[in-house]
């Protein structure tokens, strides 16, 4: 992956990919001198494509409904073997996210649960463009490019156009602010998981069939380990963090970039979730690790989005899974951030509190927690941030979520 | 959507883009093509079989460092161009069948410096005769400085004429071989070695002139076997006219339209076509003395041509049909200010799937049945590679995969397809079906 310092001294905006795990960055301010003592803060999106059940990442223990809804998906109480992490009494970090655990226990992992970007109908495709878009239908630029755009200082001339290949720019970045993309296509591929459906589809087709199925086992994949654990991102186990690293450096860097984004597959969990869930996890813990090295001391004026299109199912379905829901959790981490607590309103799971009598009820506007981070971390003004979000009058920007 | 509709853009045709609409009446938008003219337009800047020659010449002069080549530039726009052609052609029918007779008459880049000139062989020799007669299309071929490149008749010097006393050069049969067995009459008619050696004595003198301003074909008198020739019990007088009469022979004998028959079956039909399905096509064929829209018409009219999914898709027309599939623009990347990828290279693609543009390795071509292309490293190639332009994705899958396939998408791959994690996911696994992949 050819991340390298001219690549930051250059001031390129860029966008990396490795399997299904790729980062994109803006950078408004290069060669902009911050001032002795100046804040110089950063900003880091990361998107969960597919969907993250937020009740199985921040589990709502002390909900006495929950257990009655899917006991099998819970990892055990806190305190025991391979218990949940506790956060306070009520709720619990699923065991892989021992990473954001430290980082909570530091005062610098704010989860909000119960969030939703007021999207309702449940189509992953759909959910993605609105949640980048920023509104309540496809726009042809993300949110977070018109932050891009809104920040102080600009770059007039465009970026190089050499490093404009490969990968396709995340929507939530597209837009007119300048954010160019590179990346090494070579290096992508599909998921276990996804070659694993891929087989699945052609398994009884009598030329595609065997040949696929040869062709992975020639390439290492035994159908059982296609059939059973192919669950974590493509890319192999240490791609988002690397990735997620290589940013943070790129970030820390005087004249790099002050906006990313990164992104990360896996959450699509039909069936066997609690296996399922194990390796993007750890892979998304690992990753907020490995920026915050990246970043080093930058991270103290830092803030990380993580994000998802929507939640899944209270219920657990029939295969041991869940299915495209509402409400889940959103996590805010990084040295800005007023952490150490579980932010949001807990709507209860008591089934006449799910909505549809199927989800979580969201009770707090994602776009809302984007605004407060962006009026207290970045400066930008409400006016502003009502064109960044356009539709968004109702969902009020949340203070008192970073320490500044 | 009726199936014989999106049915006749992908066997017929080059797969259905979703801004189309499709034929209300299948055969009748087939049979159209047929009647021409030839709607495709190319920029005025590719270069002709002269500039590509000249080009040629010159870097033969000034030996360019590696990386710095005069001809390669021209090979890569020819390629784009013609690719782009087929990416919003109004005449799909008519493109496949330029592809397929190129194929027929394959000019390979791999050898005899054709790379400037491949290019300018297709649309020079092959395009303007696709729904023409044959022995037109043959002499079109025949007389072309890449196919005479290519198989090496420009060197070829007559034993007895007076180039080859004086030079000490002789004869090379390969020109005259592979037109007997790959573009003619093929092994079935029985010709001898003594056949394919008078063919190629027939044939001496047909060279290139790359001296002059305007380089291209020219009969070398000089280097011409003198005598008349038997091939295949008929017998050619000496001289350009000589040649011209044997191509004529060739090119209307009936094991010709047999093999040609049989080819097109196994283009159109199957893997394995009926020999009644061939008969048919060679029937048409003998009847209008080699015209091959004739041709093409009764292929049209073989009611088991209509059976979907019994051809394999190729690289080419895998990913021919998937950009149409997305709607990709042609062009070589976006504009400023687009904010898909840039790299979109098609030839490019095309290389890295195992069928590089006007690159087959023998002058057989490329194969035509499933076997040939499904082998499994080639199958995760497509894969892989169906993943990577699925990133471009902008449209719903459902969509996508309602327009390019309709009634014959499969409702488990339409499961799949709406049980994916993402855009990218979902088109991956449209892209991989076994039905997206058969045409």
């Amino acid at each position: 992956m050819p991340l390298t310092r001219r690549t930051a001294l250059l001031g390129l905006t860029a966008a990396w990919s490795l399997g299904s795990v790729s980062m994109a960055l803006a950078d408004p301010v290069p060669g902009a001198r911050i001032a002795p003592g100046a804040r110089d803060p950063r900003f880091v999106v990361i998107i969960l494509r597919g969907a993250l059940d937020g009740l199985s990442a921040v589990v709502p223990y002390g909900d006495r409904d929950l257990a009655g809804w899917r006991q099998p998906l819970l990892p055990a109480a806190p305190g025991q073997p391979d218990g949940l992490l506790d956060l306070g009494g009520f709720y619990g970090l699923h065991p892989a996210l021992a990473g954001f655990h430290g980082l909570y226990q530091a005062g610098e992992l704010l989860p909000m649960h119960a969030v939703s970007a007021g999207y309702r109908s449940r189509s992953h495709f759909e959910a993605q463009d609105y949640l980048e878009s920023g509104a309540d239908h496809r726009l042809t630029s993300g949110w977070l490019n018109r932050v891009v755009g809104a920040l102080p200082i600009r770059r007039d001339q465009p970026e190089g156009d050499a490093l404009a290949v490969g990968l396709s720019m995340p929507l939530l970045l597209r837009g007119p602010a300048h954010v160019g993309a590179y990346a090494p296509e070579a290096a992508q591929g599909p998921s276990p998981d996804l070659y694993a459906r891929v087989a699945a589809l052609n398994a009884a087709d009598r030329v595609t069939g065997p040949a696929i199925a040869q062709g992975l086992a020639a390439r290492g994949f035994s159908s059982q380990a296609l059939g059973a654990a192919a669950s974590g991102p493509a890319g192999g186990p240490g791609a988002f963090p690397s990735l997620a690293r290589a940013a943070g450096r790129l970030l820390a860097a005087p004249d790099g970039p002050r906006i990313a984004a990164l992104e990360i597959g896996g959450w699509d969990t039909h069936a066997g979730q609690k296996r399922r869930l194990d390796g993007p996890l750890s892979q998304l813990d690992a990753g907020v690790l490995a920026l915050r090295s990246g970043l080093g001391e930058a991270w103290g004026d830092s803030v990380v989005l993580v994000m998802t299109e929507f939640g899944r199912t209270v219920r657990m379905n029939g295969t041991g899974g869940t299915d495209h829901g509402t409400g889940t959790v959103a996590f805010l981490a990084g040295g800005a951030v007023r952490g150490g607590r579980v932010g949001g309103t807990w709507p209860g799971l008591a089934q006449a509190r799910l909505l549809e009598d199927r989800d979580l009820d969201p009770t707090t506007d994602l776009r809302g927690v984007a605004k407060g981070v962006l009026r207290s971390h970045l400066g930008i003004r409400q006016a502003t941030l009502d064109g960044i979000f356009p539709g968004s009058g109702a969902a009020g920007e949340i203070g008192g979520l970073l320490r500044v | 959507m009726l199936t014989s509709a999106v049915h006749a853009s992908i066997r017929f045709g080059l797969g259905p883009r979703p801004s189309e609409a499709l034929p209300s009446e299948p055969r009748d938008w087939l049979a159209a093509q047929l009647r021409g003219p030839d709607p495709a337009r190319f920029p005025d800047s590719l270069p002709s079989t002269a500039d590509g020659l000249l080009m040629l010449r010159e870097q033969r002069h000034l030996k360019p460092p590696p990386g710095q080549s005069l001809v390669e530039p021209l090979f890569r726009a020819d390629a784009q161009a013609q690719l782009d052609v087929l990416l919003t052609a109004e005449a799909p029918f008519r493109e496949r069948l330029v592809w397929f007779w190129a194929n027929h008459f394959t000019v390979s880049t791999r050898q005899g410096g054709t790379r400037p000139i491949a290019g300018a062989f297709v649309r020079e020799a092959i395009r303007p005769h696709v729904t023409g007669r044959f022995t037109d299309m043959l002499l079109a071929v025949m007389r072309h400085p890449a196919m005479l490149l290519y198989l090496d008749n420009e060197s070829s010097v007559g034993p007895d004429s007076p180039a080859g006393q004086t030079a000490h050069r002789g004869l090379n049969e390969n020109l005259g071989r592979e037109c007997l067995e790959l573009h003619t009459v093929s092994p079935a008619a029985g010709y001898t070695q003594a056949d394919v050696t008078a063919f190629a004595t027939i044939l001496t003198g047909w060279s290139i002139d790359r001296a002059a301003a305007e380089p291209g074909f020219l009969f070398r008198p000089r280097a011409h076997e003198p005598g008349d020739k038997v091939l295949m019990g008929r017998t050619f007088p000496e001289g350009e006219d000589g040649g011209i009469l044997a191509l004529d022979f060739l090119g209307t004998h009936p094991a010709t339209y047999r093999h040609l028959a049989q080819k097109l079956a196994v283009h159109f039909v199957s893997d394995a076509p009926s020999p009644q399905d061939v008969a048919t096509i060679a029937r048409a064929l003998q009847r209008s003395q080699g015209d091959l829209g004739i041709a093409a018409a009764a292929v049209i009219e073989l009611p088991s041509a209509w059976h979907p999914g019994t051809k394999f898709r190729s690289p080419f027309d895998h990913v021919v049909a998937t950009l149409r599939a997305l709607d990709l623009p042609p062009g070589p990347g976006p504009a400023p200010g687009d904010p898909r990828p840039g790299g979109r290279f098609i030839p490019g693609m095309l290389a890295g799937l195992g069928q590089p543009v006007w690159g087959a390795p023998l002058p057989n071509g490329w194969p035509d049945r499933a076997v040939d292309w499904a082998g499994p490293e080639a199958m995760l190639q497509r894969v892989d590679w169906s993943y990577r332009i699925s990133a471009h994705a902008e449209a719903e899958p459902a969509r996508i995969a309602e327009a390019s396939l309709g009634p014959l998408l499969r409702p488990q791959t339409a499961a799949g397809l709406a049980a994916a994690g993402d855009r990218r996911d979902a088109l991956t696994l449209l892209f991989t079906s076994p039905e997206f992949q058969r045409r």
